[in-house]
This record gives C-alpha cells, structure tokens and sequence, in this order.
C-alpha cells in the first residue's frame, strides 16, 4: 500500500526533482479538497513505484502555496522531473487524474 | 445488476440511499467521484435545519451523514458517471468514465448543481489565480486584504459576510440596488463596516498579470467606470444544474426538461421516464436548500423501492 508523501518547504523542490509527481494544494476547511481526499489516498496506491502522489497543506505550508501562485483550492499541479508542466483547479474525477498521470510517464 | 444506482452523494443522494436501503433494497450503489456530502461543503456556514440549532460550516453540517445514511448497505463507488440511457429491457445503463459500465432496474439522479459564472471579460483567465466560486476554500489566501464579492442573492450575501472576517474590506458589487436575500441577512450586510456597498454596476472587466488578477472595472448605468483594484473576485451569481449525464448521444435528453435544463417531475420524483426518478437541485422548481433536497431524496428512495419491489 502506497501512502501520500507529505510535502512542506524543505522537501518539496527534491521530492518533486525527479519523475513524475502530482501535488495537491489542499486545507482543512476546504469541502472540495476534503472530497478528494479518498481519491489521491487510491491513486497512491495505485501509482505506487510509479509516480509520487504528494500533499501541500497550504494552512501550515504558506510560503509553498505563495511560491507557486495558490490561490485556489484544490489546485493539482504536475511536475516531471522538477518542472512543472500541468495544473488542474478545481475538484477532479479519479479517472482525470489518473489519465493526467499516465500521460506523463 | 444493481436494484437501484443513485447518481451524486450530496444531501439528496444520501438520503434516498438511506430509504432505499432501510427500506429492503439490496444493491444500491451511490456513484460519487469523491467524498460524499456535496455541495453544502462549500457554504460557510448553515443555521435553517431544524434540529440542528447550532451553527456549523457546510463540511461539518455534513460530517455525520454518510456513516447514518451507509449504515443499511448503501454502497458508494467513487466512479464518474458520464451517461445514463435506457435499455431495450427497461432497465438502465449507466457508462462511468474510462469506459467500464453497469446495469441498473431503476435510477435516481441527484447530480445537484455548480456555480455559475458571470461571464465578464477575464473571468476564465483568472480563475483559480483571483477569482473563485468558494469562500470557505479560498478566502484564507486574502487574509487582510481587499476582496469582491460579486452577486445580490443570499449566497453572495451570506459569503461577503464570512469574507468580512478574514479581509480588510469586502466590496459587494451588484447590477441592482435590491438584493434578492433574507431581510435578516440584508441587515447584516447594511450594518457591516468592512462592506462597501456598489450597486447599479455591471462588471466591465478583471485584469491581472501572468501572476494573477489585480483588479475589476465596473461601470455604472451612466457609463462610469470604476477601477476597484483587489486580488481577489468571488462570483455568486447562482447556479448551473449539473444535467449533462442525461444527455443522450444523438443530443436530446432522456427525459423531460423544462427550458433551462432541470428535470422535470412530479410530487413523487418520478421523471418521464418509468424507473427513472430525480432529486434535489437538479428538479424543476427545486427550493435548493439542504433540507429540501433530503426531503426529495427520501421521496425518491421510497419510489425506486416500490418500482423495484412492483
């Protein structure tokens, strides 16, 4: 069983440097990051070995989120290889995010 | 094949799982491509359920309702719907995203609805990155700082209020001098000094930078302009019933809708179609409260329960 990789400001650039990563910008508070949360606890199963499955909480991570622009959430972003190439706003299916995934690897 | 597949997890989907089940039926599955609870888990805060006089934001409102509503074998897949048709047999397919399937004797849809947008010039540029349908999830990033709130009915109303307690000042910009908005709610409004008021405008334009938005220009019935020089932009201004997975491939609907795209049915769920039932926001003339919505889903369980049974 994969697990998320919890991602804060010392972590996240080599975490994210190499392969394929997905990082959701998330908060407490936020209903829609709270509805995806079972969804991103599957696709690190399923992605487990594959690609890393990583998690911001934008409450305790602030300066991550300003980094890189957060000012919604959820926001998805893509990196492969330590460069960000995708971003998804809002509350994605599964299968969306499984796709956005597969099609970087 | 599924007895019944309840389509959305929101308040009515819960309910009507809950009847369904609790009723006898055996294979019910809510499809919800997340955590169920919809979309009261934006809504900052919730006061008009009887029995539930404490204040509490939407996510909390919501926090207790899948456990009691699973409790009697409803079953949740977290799979996208993307059609429903209707067999040859009478009973229903419902194609789910990445192409798999299943069959169902009878169908209750409770896809609710998602904010509309107000289609101003730079909204979709800037959205995720200024502007926003979601207090409760983005506020925090305006922390002490100035905000618009656009919109005259109760939401935009009840936002700009929750806004006011993170922001500096919250501009409430309205094309109309009335708002369509409880009086107890307008009052609040009216006698909040972080509130300005601006009304009788319509919204010209958002403009930003490759970091995000910057600001809005509104222009009042005279044609002056105003630039209103904020991050942040929160639309309210209502909503968009979520009917696309009724649409049928050559284009039409499954069933009978009224013109503005919501399901048309009777006082017991039933759409036109037999064994095919619809609740909570997505039906016409829908209140679009909680409370409504879980009244609609019981009605429709209770339905699904007798098709199937009969």
């Amino acid at each position: 069983m994969g697990k998320y990789l919890e991602l804060n400001a010392s972590n996240f650039d080599s975490t994210v440097a190499e392969g394929v990563a997905l990082v959701d910008f998330w908060a407490p508070w936020c209903g829609p990051c709270r509805m995806i949360a079972p969804v991103i606890d599957e696709l690190a199963s399923d992605f487990d070995g594959k690609a890393k499955i990583c998690k911001v909480n934008t409450d305790e991570e602030q300066d991550v989120a300003i980094k890189y622009g957060i000012r919604s959430i959820p926001t998805i972003l893509f990196f492969k290889n330590g460069e960000l190439v995708d971003q998804m706003i809002g509350a994605s299916s599964k299968q969306g995010l499984a796709d956005k995934i597969n099609s970087l690897l | 094949m599924l007895d019944c597949a309840i389509i959305g997890g929101g308040p009515a989907g819960l309910s009507a799982g809950l009847y369904a089940t609790r009723g006898g039926l055996k294979n019910v599955v809510m499809f919800e491509k997340g955590m169920p609870g919809g979309q009261i888990t934006s809504s900052s805060e919730i006061e008009n359920y009887p029995g539930s006089p404490e204040i509490l934001s939407g996510l909390d409102f919501m926090a207790s309702w899948p456990e009691q509503c699973m409790r009697f074998g409803l079953k949740h897949a977290m799979d996208e719907v993307t059609r429903i048709s209707k067999n040859s047999d009478g009973t229903f397919h419902i194609a789910l995203s990445g192409g798999r399937s299943e069959t169902a004797k009878s169908v209750i849809v409770c896809t609710g609805a998602n904010p509309k947008r107000a289609n101003f010039e730079g909204e979709t540029e800037f959205f995720g990155r200024g502007v926003s349908t979601c207090a409760t999830c983005d506020g925090f990033f305006y922390k002490n700082k100035e905000v618009v709130a656009l919109g005259g009915g109760d939401t935009a109303l009840e936002e700009a209020l929750y806004l006011s307690h993170i922001c500096s000042k919250v501009y409430l910009v309205h094309r109309r001098d009335t708002f369509r908005a409880s009086p107890s709610t307008i009052e609040k409004v009216k006698n909040n000094p972080k509130i300005e008021l601006v009304l009788n405008v319509d919204v010209k334009k958002a403009y930003g930078d490759k970091m995000g938005l910057n600001g809005l220009i509104v222009v009042d019935k005279k044609g002056n302009e105003r630039d209103i020089v904020v991050p942040g932009v929160f639309v309210f201004v209502g909503m968009n019933v979520n009917n696309s997975i009724l649409k049928q491939e050559d284009g039409t609907f499954l069933c009978d809708m009224d013109d503005n795209g919501n399901v048309l049915v009777d006082l017991s769920m039933n759409t036109s179609v037999k064994g095919l039932f619809a609740a909570g926001d997505i039906r016409v003339k829908a209140s679009k409260q909680v409370i409504c919505a879980a009244g609609d889903g019981a009605t429709a369980g209770i339905q699904a329960l007798e098709y199937v049974n009969h």
